[in-house]
């Protein structure tokens, strides 16, 4: 198959592209979602993105707050953003951060006004953001505007076989266009660490991810009561045929087909050195990791699911993929793109490659996903430690 | 191609997956192996259902379970060619 050059997207004011318009209402804090809500439900094309944190949290895990909430604004899927905390300092913190952008942003604060005066007054910019934001057109973008996320879930014996090889073969196919990737899953890797860290293009970026695979190893081995056997797998991967965190590790491995990467991300951290494939240190919960990598900015995921994940992300859409001929006949609402003829031989990988490359396109250009036609907008940000 | 019961990833490997709705004991399956496009035969001891492994040759516990070409973890309790490998008797190494 040819692949085509471009696709349609929203031009942003510094250069990146979008493959969706939101107007986002972004509380700070977890008290601040009730007014973030309520002017989502007062002004049409606006959403809400409610969180249960941003109080007293400290060093790292403010700092990820942070980065996550300020990715989040900066997304090129976002055309214009407002916040709304309790306080102005940490409200002001974030909208500076995403001005930098050049998008419309602004911030206002509850202390001193109280939810009513202030779901009024923020209304008002709310609408005028979002009328503003409904003119904006699509545009013929290069390939090379996509960035690519990839995370799999309730993944079985069949992601391994197909449905993560099939984003493997995607990833091949596209690095030459220049496109940036990422994949994640720290936890997840467990058992083929040493095999995933010789795909460091650089002995920095092989270190880097062996240090932030052992770290994460050594609080798994302090803090687990007594073995993961329970969590990693899941006890849908054990019911899909995964037996081991080993073999499911080996199977996620697939998803990045036979490419190498050239950095390892912090949690939400904006990929800086170019073109091509990022691992980003993300726990391997669906939503965590989908809203970490939206927060890097990542503007189009891929989600290869054995057993049948529904995850979807209120910016960044979430395209399905299943190998699993029963999860594609039980889940079909879920599940946007079926390579489960591979395991009839019906299908080779190439071809299945070429069908991800096809209904990535087509969602690019603005087709909904299965996710987003059935609502799904799950927001999680990822805490490092409880607050103080 | 058609008519393939069960997909092995390596040549190295010891266990396959069956890729079809299931396979019930004494079936004499059909097997692939997708590295070399090569093709074996192996009859179920099992009735096993998709996604789940079965054991290509008569494995003791302590050996290793090797899919992928890689180590997937540790046998815990003997199994026989043509057996379920699953959680019952085959255990991670990592923790």
């Amino acid at each position: 198959m040819e692949i085509p050059k471009s696709f349609l997207g929203y031009k942003r004011e510094n250069g990146r592209a979008g493959t969706r318009n939101h107007v986002i209402i972004l509380p700070v804090d977890d008290i601040s979602n009730a007014c973030a809500e309520a002017v989502a439900n007062n002004i049409k094309g606006t959403i809400a993105l409610p969180h249960s944190y941003g109080r007293l949290q400290f060093g790292a895990d403010l700092e990820l707050h942070f980065r996550t909430m300020i990715g989040t604004g900066k997304n090129p899927n976002v055309a214009a953003v407002i916040v709304i905390g309790i306080e102005p300092k940490w409200t002001k913190r974030i909208v500076d951060a995403i001005a930098k952008t050049g998008k419309p942003v602004e911030g206002f604060s509850i202390e001193g006004v109280g939810d009513i005066d202030t779901i009024a007054k923020v209304s008002k910019k709310a609408q005028e953001f979002s009328m503003w934001a409904s003119e904006k057109q699509r545009e013929e973008c290069p390939m090379s505007d996509l960035w690519i996320s990839v995370k799999c879930g309730e993944s079985d014996t069949t992601s391994g076989l197909a449905s993560n090889p099939t984003v493997g073969n995607l990833m091949e196919k596209l690095e030459p266009f220049g496109v940036h990737l990422c994949f994640g899953e720290t936890s997840e890797l467990t058992g083929a660490e040493t095999v995933c860290a010789k795909r460091g293009k650089t002995p920095e970026a092989q270190e880097k991810f062996m240090k932030t695979w052992n770290e994460y190893n050594d609080f798994i081995l302090k803090e687990a009561t007594n073995d993961l056997s329970e969590s990693q797998p899941t006890a849908g991967n054990i019911a899909g045929g995964l037996t081991t965190i080993e073999e499911k590790a080996f199977g996620n491995f697939q998803k990045i087909g036979n490419l190498k990467f050239i950095d390892v991300l912090e949690p939400a951290e904006e990929p800086s050195k170019g073109k091509g494939l990022y691992f980003m240190d993300t726990s391997s919960a669906a939503a965590e990791c989908v809203t970490l990598q939206a927060a890097g900015g990542f503007n189009i995921h891929l989600f290869p699911t054995g057993q049948g994940n529904i995850i979807g992300n209120p910016i960044e859409p979430v395209i399905k993929l299943t190998a699993n001929p029963l999860t594609a006949k039980t889940m079909s609402e879920h599940i946007d793109v079926d390579v489960s003829k591979i395991l009839s031989r019906q299908m080779n990988l190439d071809q299945a490659g070429d069908e991800l490359i096809k209904a990535t396109i087509k969602v690019a250009n603005g087709r909904l996903t299965c996710a987003e036609a059935l609502g799904h907008k799950e927001f999680v940000m990822t805490k490092l430690y409880r607050s103080a | 191609m058609a008519g393939t019961d069960i997909i092995i990833h390596d040549k190295k490997d010891n266990v396959g997956v069956v890729v079809i709705e299931k396979i019930t004991p004494n079936q004499d399956c059909n097997c692939w192996i997708m590295e070399n496009d090569d093709s074996t035969k192996i009859q179920s001891k099992n009735e096993i259902p998709l996604g789940h492994k079965i054991a290509m040759e008569d494995l003791k516990e302590g050996d290793t379970i090797i899919k992928y070409g890689h180590d997937i973890g540790k046998v815990v309790k003997a199994i026989k060619k043509g057996e379920h490998v699953h959680v019952h008797n085959v255990k991670t190494k990592k923790w």
